[in-house]
């Protein structure tokens, strides 16, 4: 349901100014969303990752659910860059909302030279998957390291003029460090986050549940370990960050906020509920009218941690 | 799809405020929270249910999905929606029905609603079945849950005034479904049984053979065994005919947004991959493979 408010719901996002927050996440979004909602009404749209080589994605099964969650392995099928070009960026040519396209690759040069040839009038930002793995660092992803992240970004920077967003993981133990090292490298803003490693199996025959053993864990389930690095890399970085990890609906997509995300991607919850991304929006707009904050970019980062005068004296000496 | 795209154009054209949501927009597929009225056991392994929706949700064709949010049955909470075709929409009573086999999480918890239940169903999806106004008599060759896809095959022939043989294969007699509707619409059926030691590919083969000899097979339309499959596409090739088969893969998003159902098909001699959801489900006889 639409509110009629004047609540201002762009928001500034690594080099480009949105008409609302809510974008989709990689991979989950595809022209079949057309049946369901009107792609003018998103703040961006965000391709599947493409790749310069032909790939035809992993082994069946690729997805497996578990409570609030899904596991997926797919693999990044990809047709290559001239099937983007000449069939992909022409369907969304008509809609007004921003194109950012998301690209991968095994090595920094191909990043490089992936990116140089995307940048293109159409393509509003680019969006550089890089968790998935470094062939030149024994398939350990880009942005587990710092120094990885760094010289990937480096290069990437060097190749495009356009708004230049990067997808971080948190499979490592230093997403602090990786997201400085991003923006030290001239990111526009860094993407918070891709999947969590892990793994299912079947109990009946032994196997893995996935074809490719382990996947990208996603969906609910998720959010509030997402949320937290959100937090953290929102701390650690002056450049934007946009969440990504568990959100379901509008309530999810504040925490993000707060937390300190300028933007956030719908992912697995479009799965589900198909017009997701649309309730979320309309719920963000709807909460900030009850809460009277006229700007939505007012949320970003507003989480309040500061130490309470007062103890909580209940929390203390609970009344049994 | 044409239509989709084109109706967005216009709307573009026209300098549609893009923050305002568009007055023009409608979604052609919709989560639609249908009321049920009826879902009941047909045999010991199959019930139907039949739901009251909306007037998107009732025009589904025969062929098309559904992608139905189950309800949790005790400690099992699906989290994916589960594809399941139609067995039967009506878009004057606004009703759609699904014919299901309770086999996990997601039919164990279909299988307790009631009427009065809600259930959320998102569709219809899905490229369904096509039938060419030169073809007068079709024959639809099934088993165990394709059975449930073909049904809505037998009306839509008789209001394109084909004739219909349906021929229905299961383990025992009495777990056929679907013979008395294909009945109900004028089709000869012919069912086939483990049991009874005639649902062997060689044994169909030579019903089939039959049929064409007769006159009485312009095109096949199949669903639910690989092996009747092939014979269909070896008697298609041997003999021209058309065909259209409904493939089975496990799902998630049923919009082709993760091809996480893809199959190999056999496109003008080369093998690629098509997702079921939204390249399918039904695709040529002729281009699938086992």
């Amino acid at each position: 349901m639409k509110v009629e408010t004047s609540v201002d719901l762009a928001v500034r996002v690594g080099g480009l100014t949105l008409r609302n927050p809510v974008m989709p996440a990689s991979g989950t979004f595809a022209d079949g969303l057309e049946k369901v909602m009107d792609f003018n009404r998103l703040g961006a749209i965000v391709t599947k990752t493409i790749t310069r080589e032909l790939r035809d994605g992993n082994p069946l099964p690729r997805v497996v659910e578990r409570p609030g969650s899904l596991i997926n392995a797919i693999g990044i099928p990809s047709k290559g860059v001239p099937d983007f070009i000449n069939k992909t960026m022409p369907h969304y040519a008509p809609y007004d909302t921003p194109l950012v396209v998301s690209i991968s690759a095994p090595t920094a040069d191909g990043f490089a030279s992936l990116a140089r040839e995307l940048t293109l009038p159409g393509i509003a930002a680019i969006e550089a998957n890089i968790s998935c793995p470094n062939i030149e660092e024994d398939g350990k992803a880009f942005a587990m390291r710092a120094e990885t992240t760094e010289k990937v970004t480096r290069e990437l920077r060097a190749a495009t003029k356009l708004p230049l967003w990067v997808k971080l993981t948190p499979n490592t133990g230093e997403m602090p460090e990786v997201a400085k090292a991003a923006e030290a490298a001239g990111a526009d803003a860094v993407v918070v986050s891709n999947t969590i490693l892990s793994m299912a199996i079947d109990l009946k025959t032994f196997k893995p549940c996935l074809g490719n053993i382990m996947g990208g864990l996603s969906g609910p389930a998720i959010k509030p370990i997402v949320l937290r690095h959100v937090f953290q890399c929102a701390r650690a970085v002056k450049i934007p960050v946009i969440g990504c990890g568990g959100i379901s609906n509008a309530d999810d997509a504040i925490e993000y906020m707060l937390a300190g995300a300028s933007a956030i991607q719908v992912g697995t919850a479009t799965f589900v509920q198909p017009a997701a991304m649309i309730s979320v929006l309309e719920g963000l707009e709807r909460f900030c009218v009850v809460r009277e904050i006229p700007r939505i970019a007012d949320l970003i980062g507003a989480v309040d941690i500061e130490e309470s005068d007062e103890p909580d004296v209940a929390w203390l000496n609970p009344v049994t | 799809m044409s239509s989709v795209s084109a109706a967005n154009t216009d709307a573009h054209a026209q300098g549609r405020s893009a923050a305002a949501p568009a007055a023009e927009f409608k979604p052609s597929v919709v989560a639609d929270l249908t009321t049920v009225i009826a879902n009941e056991p047909v045999n010991a392994e199959y019930r139907h249910l039949v739901a009251s929706c909306s007037i998107e949700a009732a025009q589904a064709k025969p062929g098309q999905f559904f992608q139905l949010l189950c309800p949790h049955s005790g400690s099992e909470q699906p989290y994916l929606r589960r594809p399941m075709s139609v067995y039967g929409a009506d878009p004057e009573k606004r009703q759609v029905s699904f014919l299901y086999k309770i086999a996990g999480a997601g039919t164990h918890g279909l299988a307790l609603l009631g009427p009065g239940d809600t259930l959320d169903v998102m569709g219809p999806l899905g490229v369904g079945f096509r039938l060419d106004p030169a073809w007068r008599h079709i024959v639809a060759v099934g088993r165990g849950a394709g059975l449930a896809t073909l049904a809505p095959l037998a009306q839509a022939a008789k209001q394109a005034d084909m004739k219909v043989t349906a021929v229905l294969s299961a383990r025992r007699p009495n777990l056929v479904v679907s013979d008395a509707l294909f009945r109900s619409y004028g089709a000869d059926v012919v069912v086939v049984t483990d049991s009874e030691s005639t649902s062997g590919p060689a044994n169909v083969e030579r019903i089939l053979r039959q049929l064409i000899a007769d006159g009485r097979c312009d095109a096949f339309f199949t669903c639910g065994s690989s092996r009747l499959m092939q014979v269909q596409q070896k008697l298609a090739r041997e003999f021209s005919l058309a065909g259209q088969v409904a493939m089975e893969q496990q799902m998630a998003c049923g919009l082709g947004l993760c091809y996480c159902c893809v199959r190999d098909f056999n496109i003008g001699g080369e093998i690629v991959h098509r997702r079921v959801c939204w390249d399918g489900p039904v695709f040529d006889l002729m281009e699938a493979l086992p």
